[in-house]
């Protein structure tokens, strides 16, 4: 469904953020894309919907090349990916159902975006998505009333709002305390599996990633050096991934790892950053 | 920064030694120009009329009291006047000054090597002549009148809401831009959902304080014949009216701090 080939960008500065990607992303697949920080999880994704302009390589979404089009068919290309955002990017001077409509953006003509006048089938189905996410009391609430869950759950909805066939994310849980992180994730995962939509999610914590995604790329220096299953998230592949250090010894990643010690709750939201 | 090994482990100054002297020069060179510029300004006053100013101030103040009270039954059709000169002024400059400030924007500009330079030199234009400058030309051009006071006070205001707007456009959250990009938006919605609502904040304080200051500018444009209380005032101190001269300063103090309440209000109600 989603295809990328030999994707390559290589920044003004000469950094080579990512160098001949090759994926493939069924549909209905929820992929989690590991790595350090500055090993091009972020470029990646945004290579898809083309926010960054690729240097070379080729992406397609079904049959249609992604990476050919033109700023009109690029701008229709869009609404078909949902993109989910690190610190929500809500508009956050906008109510909760603006923001959830801006979803809409693509489908309605400007005039109508501008006077806030909406097809009664897009309030109908925002109203949904709200009551989806749990967040139907704060509908008329402005974006930077709201907590950081719930910001990201305006997030999902707002992507969800648009239709599309993937979703694009970018580390949902960054500025999130555990419990919301886990909760954020299982919404994910949830949707994903109730709409059939594939996803890519940019995550950093490796447990959420093994306890919530179906597949792992792991990606460093802007190479794929993993793509397989949570399961083969060994000690020896995590170091190939981020680089030597004791894996063993701050989770139960390893079979051979010591026993969690007495008087230490072994929960994963305390092991929450590797 | 300035770290010099020592025997007994590293010393640390703010200032190398260069940089010290170099500063001390600097403060010399400040004070010389003082004396200088000083010596200049004083070189053809004549001191005898410094003396007796406190006499001559007394002197006035007394011709002055008590203000001539009926004298504002003829004030308030040009204090009517002088505000809408203001508020007329900074609505056309609004309509003016905000197609300049996202040309000029540096992430909003459709050309930054061609067209963002035009609009920079527009609002540096704007800004470098007075209102009272532009209301001279325009009466010239256009006959004395409110018309020429609207327009002036607009040509003025257009470069001060088209710099600190630009300014505040080039300050906002680009990831929240790029969310809304990313949902198959077009340009222009973009910039009605991810670039309006960041900047309305400060766009509301910036023309609200500008109105505040237009009241004020708009007090001396009768002055040159362009509309307005100033040429009241200026009719009265050609005419040695004194006490009409107070009334009128009187008059324009208390416009000038009605418009600050307004403007403070509406200020915390928009923001």
């Amino acid at each position: 469904m989603l295809r990328l080939e030999s994707l390559t960008k290589r920044y003004r500065t000469g950094d080579l953020a990512l160098s001949e990607i090759s994926l493939a992303i069924p549909a209905g697949q929820v992929v989690g894309l590991i790595g350090p920080s500055g090993a091009g999880k972020s470029t990646l994704i945004r290579c898809v919907n083309r926010l960054v302009e690729p240097t070379s390589g080729r992406i397609w979404l079904d049959d249609l090349e992604l990476t050919r089009l033109g700023r009109r068919g690029l701008r229709h290309a869009r609404r078909r990916m949902g993109m989910i955002f690190q610190e929500y990017a809500l508009v956050e001077r906008l109510t909760v159902m603006e923001n959830l409509l801006s979803g809409r953006l693509g489908y309605v003509s400007f005039w109508s975006s501008l006077i806030r006048r909406f097809p009664p089938a897009d309030i109908e189905n925002a109203f949904r998505l709200l009551d989806r996410v749990g967040l139907m009391e704060h509908a008329d609430k402005r974006a930077d009333a709201l907590s950081g869950g719930q910001r990201q759950r305006v997030g999902i909805a707002r992507a969800l709002a648009q239709e599309p066939e993937i979703l694009l994310v970018d580390e949902p849980t960054a500025s999130l305390d555990p419990k919301t992180s886990r909760q954020i994730m299982r919404l994910l995962r949830e949707v994903c599996a109730e709409r059939g939509l594939a996803a890519i999610v940019n995550i950093h914590d490796v447990l959420l990633a093994r306890e919530f995604m179906m597949r792992i790329v792991g990606l460093r220096a802007g190479a794929i050096v993993y793509d397989g299953g949570p399961d083969g998230l060994t000690p020896a592949v995590l170091t190939e991934i981020y680089g030597e250090e004791d894996w063993a010894a701050s989770s139960d990643l390893s079979d051979t790892g010591p026993s969690p010690r007495p008087g230490v709750p072994d929960t994963d939201e305390l092991v929450g950053a590797l | 920064m300035a770290i010099r090994q020592a025997p007994h482990g590293p010393i640390w100054r703010k200032r190398t030694t260069p940089q010290s002297i170099a500063l001390w020069f600097g403060w010399l060179l400040l004070v010389l120009l003082f004396v200088l510029a000083w010596e200049a300004m004083t070189r053809n006053q004549i001191w005898a009329f410094v003396w007796d100013a406190p006499e001559q101030a007394a002197d006035l103040f007394g011709r002055m009291v008590p203000p001539r009270w009926s004298y504002m039954d003829q004030l308030w059709v040009p204090l009517w006047d002088t505000i809408n000169i203001a508020t007329l002024g900074t609505l056309l400059a609004i309509v003016l000054a905000v197609p300049v400030a996202f040309l000029a924007a540096r992430n909003t500009t459709p050309s930054p090597l061609l067209v963002r330079p035009i609009a920079i030199f527009i609002i540096v234009a704007s800004r470098s002549v007075n209102a009272l400058i532009w209301a001279l030309l325009l009466v010239a051009i256009l006959g004395p009148g409110l018309l020429a006071g609207i327009i002036a006070i607009a040509l003025r205001s257009i470069g001060f809401i088209g710099k600190l707007l630009y300014e505040a456009i080039e300050e906002i959250d680009l990831r929240q831009v790029e969310a809304v990009r990313a949902t198959g938006a077009g340009p222009a919605q973009v910039l009605d959902y991810g670039i309006v609502p960041q900047i309305m904040p400060a766009f509301a304080g910036i023309t609200l304080f500008r109105w505040d200051i237009n009241i004020r500018e708009s007090t001396v444009l009768g002055l040159v014949g362009a509309g307005g209380i100033g040429l009241q005032l200026k009719a009265s101190v050609d005419g040695l009216a004194w006490p009409q001269v107070t009334l009128i300063f009187i008059v324009i103090l208390t416009t000038v701090i009605l418009s600050e309440w307004v403007s403070a209000r509406v200020r915390a109600a928009l923001i």
